[in-house]
């Protein structure tokens, strides 16, 4: 299946573009997803425990299962005001 | 009108005007500047905005809904800027409208300090010599 990944901010910075089209084998979650993401760019490893997901504008936990064309929004930890 | 806006123009009197026509017995306005001392002794040039806009949206929506039943029919709109906000300008603005003040005050506070908390929006300070950084928390 194909996942599109929009990261912001820091964690955009960090995987050098604010999107990502990533494939997955049936029956992934969104703990593979980040995982796809963070062997291409290890940086974000480290961010894992701060960054809350959002799949299809609704936010997630990691063990959530995936369906094609789903997206993924990474949120860093936020700032606004 | 819009209650609840994204915008990359300065945010300016004539937007605040146009929300301002839900005033009731009163309003009360919050604007969020940008301060010129990050806090730790740099100099602030700008911060760099930005937000995942349609969860932001949704989000000041919840916002205005809680305080609207928490406060008993208060009326919230907020407006938050993105794209470069120069020290000194406005990023945000939070108008909640009352019949009474006290019922605007307390609104108008929960709006911006739960804005802060949960809106899917960063920041990222540009200091005069340069150097930037990403900040999270109020």
């Amino acid at each position: 299946m194909r996942i599109r990944i929009l990261a912001f901010a820091a964690l955009r910075e960090l995987c050098h573009a604010p999107e990502h089209a990533i494939e997955l084998p049936a029956g992934a979650r969104v703990t593979d997803a980040w995982g796809a993401l963070a062997r291409e760019f290890p940086a974000l490893a480290a961010h894992r425990a701060s960054t809350r997901i959002a799949r299809n504008g609704q936010v997630a936990s990691f063990e959530e299962a995936l369906a094609d064309g789903d997206e993924l929004a990474l949120l860093p930890p936020v700032g606004g005001g | 009108m819009t209650l609840f806006r994204i915008v990359e123009e300065p945010i300016a009197p004539p937007m605040l005007d146009e929300i301002a026509g839900l005033r009731d017995g009163g309003t009360v306005t919050f604007l969020g500047i940008v301060r010129e001392d990050s806090g730790d002794g740099r100099r602030v040039r700008a911060l760099w905005y930005e937000a995942c806009e349609m969860m932001a949206l949704r989000e000041f929506e919840s916002i205005a809904d809680e305080a609207r039943h928490r406060f008993g029919g208060v009326r919230v709109a907020i407006i938050h800027r993105i794209g470069e906000v120069r020290a000194g300008e406005i990023s945000v603005a939070v108008l909640a409208a009352a019949a009474h003040r006290a019922a605007a005050f307390d609104a108008c506070r929960y709006a911006i300090d739960e804005l802060k908390r949960r809106a899917p929006i960063w920041k990222k300070e540009c200091y005069a010599d340069g150097s930037a950084q990403w900040r999270s928390g109020a």
